[in-house]
């Protein structure tokens, strides 16, 4: 047909501010995939929490630890099919630069709760005979080059002293998003260690993780478990696993709001600069539009024919941001190390960014579609000179 | 002989949609810019003024923040007893022996909980920070469930005005103070009786001890004497230093996502600047005909059109800093990775950011308009006088 | 006009101007030799397409020659560089072109002024000259207009202000009348005269039109890139 070839050539008549402004758009719809996958890898904490996981907590904050006797209680619970627990062990690997989340974890049952880590099983066996022993994810490995079989020292900062632990496994996440970035070690080690050196501290656990028989029981449990130690020195607090994490966003929510405010900013800034371009191109092409009305073509036409042209190069632009979307979030997420776990672009994020550009391709090429359908012959021709 | 800045300026307005459109992409990179270093600079003005260069903070070695440390009462007594400790009013040594722990309260409007330092303090807390004053309502009475909330506390957080009652620690607590601590991160605490916090949250130790000194470089002194102490294992910073040190991760996040994010996004408008310059150039090809017809020579071509666009940059920069400037009446909170701790601070303009904003939008411009302006001057006389 | 009288204003041997299209040379000029006495007022014509206007561009230091000696003033053209030809166009030739080509963005006054920051005056002193040059062309009550708010002819005398303001030896002018209706091609065409009769300066025109190049003192015909003289005189 007629109208695509002219739209086409029309894209083409000035390759260099066509060009720059396809680049622009691949920009901005990059910028745009980027930020959305930070702020997704923000939950992807709380998209991988089980569905039958509750976590129990002390009640005040999660400083203060609960005491261990409180397992059997828990585990005594109608529903509840298995106890693990875990501390934050904080601590520092060489530099402060170097965060990893590391956890003092009950070996036994902890591992049985999360089979998203997969670990060969010589070196579960290697992991649970081994006191000293840990269990990375395969992406903190890669990140610091550990290898089975090393020394890796931590200087403690919760738990005071030098620390020392054996690398006996590398589990890989069966889940994309499964956080890859974590140090696994032996809970006993920890305490034993505490029950020489600071009596008062051992025998106390951070959070309580339980699997339950039905995801359905989630609301009945938390209530009976925290009756079950209301007035107690250590009121619990125990909530989904997935609330659980989502109270740590929660905690910087502020900062993922900042973020998307940002990215809707990029749009609006691709949307000037494409708005520049079509409203500059239109404004040279004025007689041109009234040489063809002149000659019996309808203001749709007209319409079409600009609009055509926005759209073309804006979908241009989105389609290159998006297909670089994908290369550069995996350089991002190897650049950011263990920071951000789960690092993936969703298939909605891709949906968006084609239909950002569309969007923007749309409003940019309004104002002069309007003026091109409107312009009087006689204006158009003697704008000419 | 340059050409003159109403040439350069009147061709801006001559074009004003575009230039409107263009400034106003790079108003909001320079937005974005300036938001993030005043952002920055309003964390480190609210660390840095919490702390007093001449306050010593004596915690547990190698312990990161107050909260992991612990110094036991006998420790606390020792440590009050140096010679570096100033003396108070009432003749005894101004020693601060402090408990502070965490709890989750829910935001106002949102209900969503968030970690608010609770600090026990003893009464020389309020001679040794001197910065720190009960603006409503009076102090705690010593041995009462009595706290005081800080000013940003009580605006973000339920429950926490003059008069209301808190349940934390199996005991109700009554609001009797509002804490005015200037913006520093003493406004994101809750301070109440040392004594009675420690019996309520079953602690033994302190969390810390924090001591006025005699005089600033008294503190290397007094970190000596406290470290050959086989009796001690704690170490002595200056209060100002760890504070400043607790914002030092949520300032490289700030500022690397903000860098990274101002750089993409500048990427966008100096493009936009570029597809402008170079439109310029093609519409006023006659004119630098008969301007070099005229004897003007190739780099004041140059320079007029670099300078076009180096203006566009100042105006959008201009304005980028202007819509910036007002979010200095807001405040931001987040949870500072470091501490685990609310903290609430301001987004503060200063003269530097002012004018770093400024030569960014000139930046921009700069590097928008080479290209195009380097083309220009390029241009063949007899050819661009043809294109009449 | 004594030094003037001694040393032609143009002279030209064997010139010669090719452009390439491609890998394929467009002769445009082959070999002209001309002289142009200094105070001439001359017509160059020819049909479209001869070679007038690269001739004239030649002459007035746009473009290079691909052959041949072109002195202007006893100013050897090809030694200089293109920095210093800028700044000699500056001093010695004024432009007045078909299409006027004011600086859209600048006013009338603004307009002439701008050929004189190339000059050591002081700002009161361009503000002088400029006012001068335009009341000579009778625009005194014009200043502040743009170019847009002007009709053709009083653009073209605005553009003739602006090429007399650095009092150059030399006025070149192609096409001057081409875009003007007949009353204000004659206003134009008497200040030619008058500049040149009155002020001594050196004119050489393009034209296509018969009744403007009447008016010169010398005819010169081009075609296909050869010259040949008119009469002399009427
Ligand atoms: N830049 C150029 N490139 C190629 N050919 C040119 C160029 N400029 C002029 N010409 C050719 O030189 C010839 C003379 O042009 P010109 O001097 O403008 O003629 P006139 O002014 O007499 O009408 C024409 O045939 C024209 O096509
Ligand atoms: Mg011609």
């Amino acid at each position: 047909m007629y109208l695509p070839r002219l739209i086409l050539r029309n894209a083409l008549r000035h390759r260099l501010r066509t060009g720059l402004t396809v680049l622009g758009l691949a920009i901005a719809v990059l910028a745009f995939g980027l930020l959305r996958t930070v702020v997704d890898a923000w939950y992807a904490g709380a998209d991988a929490a089980s569905a039958t996981h509750l976590v129990t907590r002390n009640a005040i904050s999660l400083v203060f630890p609960l005491p261990l006797t409180h397992r059997e209680r828990i585990r005594r619970v109608a529903g509840v099919r298995k106890v693990s627990y875990s501390n934050w062990f904080g601590g520092v690997y060489i530099t402060e630069r170097n965060f990893f989340p590391r956890f003092a974890v009950d070996a036994g049952t902890y591992l049985d709760l999360y089979p998203d880590y997969l670990l060969p099983a010589a070196e579960r066996k290697a992991f649970l005979l081994d006191r000293r022993g840990a269990v990375v994810g395969r992406k903190l490995a890669q990140t610091y080059g550990w290898r089975l079989g090393q020394s890796i020292p931590l200087r403690g900062t919760i738990y005071p002293g030098s620390w020392e632990f054996v690398l006996r496994g590398i589990y890989d996440g069966r889940q994309p998003n499964t956080d890859e970035g974590i140090f696994l070690f032996h809970w006993d080690y920890l305490n034993e260690t505490l029950r020489r050196n600071a009596p008062r501290r051992a025998d106390q656990v951070g959070v309580f993780v339980l699997d339950l028989m039905h995801a359905e029981d989630a609301a009945r449990v938390s209530g009976e478990i925290d009756a079950l130690f209301k007035s107690s020195l250590a009121e619990t607090l125990t909530e989904t696993e997935k609330a659980f994490q989502l109270g740590f966003v929660s905690m910087i929510d502020t900062i993922v709001l900042a973020v998307q405010v940002v990215s809707l900013m990029v749009v609006v800034i691709v949307l000037f600069v494409m708005a520049n371009t079509m409203g500059m191109a239109a404004g040279e092409r004025l007689p041109e539009y009234a040489t063809l009305k002149a000659l019996g073509f309808r203001p749709g036409f007209l319409a079409l024919l600009v609009l055509g042209e926005s759209v073309l190069i804006a979908l241009l632009g989105g389609l290159a941001g998006t297909a670089l979307t994908l290369p550069a979030a995996a350089a991002f997420s190897a650049q950011t190390g263990t920071l951000f776990h789960g690092f993936a672009v969703s298939h909605t994020t891709m949906v968006l960014q084609l239909l950002i550009a569309l969007g923007v391709g749309v409003l940019a090429g309004l104002p002069p579609c309007l003026r091109a359908a409107r312009i009087s012959i006689i204006a158009g021709l003697a704008s000419l000179n | 002989m340059a050409l003159p800045l109403t040439y350069i300026a009147r061709n801006l307005v001559a074009r004003r949609l575009t230039t409107a459109l263009t400034a106003g992409g790079m108003a909001l990179v320079v937005y974005v810019f300036a938001v993030m270093l005043m952002l920055d600079e309003g964390l480190h003005q609210a660390l840095v003024q919490t702390g007093a260069a001449d306050n010593a903070l004596v915690t547990r070695r190698s312990s990161e923040t107050e909260i992991q440390s612990a110094v036991s009462r006998q420790d606390a007594a020792v440590i009050a007893s140096q010679p570096e400790v100033a003396l108070g009013p009432d003749g005894r040594r101004l020693a601060s022996g402090e408990v502070v722990v965490l709890i989750s309260l829910p935001r106002q409007g949102s209900g969503k909980p968030a970690n608010v330092v609770i600090r026990g303090v003893s009464p020389d807390a309020f001679l040794i920070r001197r910065g720190v004053r009960v603006v409503h309502g009076r102090i705690f009475r010593a041995g009462s469930a009595e706290i005081l909330a800080g000013a940003a506390v009580a605006r973000q957080f339920a429950g926490t005005a003059l008069g209301a009652h808190l349940r934390f620690a199996q005991r109700e607590w009554t609001v009797v103070g509002e804490l005015d601590a200037h913006g520093s991160a003493f406004d994101s605490e809750i301070w109440g009786d040392a004594q009675q916090l420690m019996q309520a949250f079953r602690r033994s130790a302190y969390s810390a001890v924090v001591v006025k000194l005699v005089a600033e470089p008294r503190l290397e002194s007094l970190r000596a004497r406290l470290e050959s102490d086989p009796r001690l294992t704690v170490e002595a910073r200056r209060e100002s230093e760890y504070y400043e040190g607790q914002s030092r991760l949520l300032s490289r996040f700030i500022l690397i996502l903000g860098t990274t994010i101002s750089l993409v996004f500048s990427a966008g408008a100096i493009i936009g600047a570029m597809v402008t310059m170079y439109s310029a150039v093609a519409k006023r090809t006659a004119e630098i005909g008969t301007l070099r017809a005229l004897g003007f020579r190739r780099r004041e071509i140059l320079g007029a059109f670099v300078g076009e666009s180096a203006l566009l940059g100042f105006v959008g920069g201009a304005f980028g800093l202007l819509a910036a400037s007002a979010m200095q009446s807001l405040s931001f909170s987040t949870m500072n990775f470091q501490s685990f701790a609310e903290i609430s601070f301001g987004f503060v303009l200063s003269p530097r950011i002012a004018l770093l904003s400024l030569a960014f939008g000139v930046l921009m411009g700069l590097l928008g308009g080479t290209l195009p302006a380097l083309h220009a001057a390029r241009l063949d006389i007899v050819a661009s006088l043809r294109k009449v | 006009m004594q030094e003037a009288s001694e040393v032609p204003a143009v002279r030209m041997q064997q010139l010669r101007k090719s452009y390439h299209r491609g890998n394929q040379e467009v002769p445009v000029l082959n070999g002209i030799d001309l002289v142009i006495e200094a105070g001439a007022f001359v017509a160059l014509v020819g049909p479209s397409g001869s070679g007038k206007s690269t001739l004239l561009n030649l002459i007035a230091g746009l473009d290079q020659p691909s052959g041949g000696d072109l002195e202007v003033f006893g100013q050897e053209l090809s030694v200089l560089s293109e920095g210093a030809l800028a700044r000699w166009r500056a001093s010695h030739v004024g432009f007045i072109f078909q299409f006027y080509n004011l600086l859209p963005v600048l006013n009338a006054l603004e307009n002439v002024e701008l050929p004189l920051l190339l000059t050591g005056l002081s700002r009161r002193e361009r503000r002088e000259h400029a006012l001068a040059a335009l009341s000579m062309v009778g625009l005194s009550d014009r200043l502040t207009h743009y170019p847009s708010q002007l009709s053709g002819g009083q653009q073209q005398r605005v553009a003739i202000a602006r090429a007399v303001v650095t009092d150059p030896l030399l006025l070149v002018a192609d096409e001057p009348t081409g875009d003007l209706d007949r009353a204000s091609a004659e206003e134009v065409l008497a200040m030619l005269e008058e500049l040149n009769e009155a002020l001594g300066k050196t004119i050489i025109m393009v034209t296509h039109d018969n009744r403007a190049a009447q008016r010169a003192r010398r005819r010169i015909h081009l075609d296909k890139g050869e010259l040949r003289e008119g009469a002399d005189g009427v």
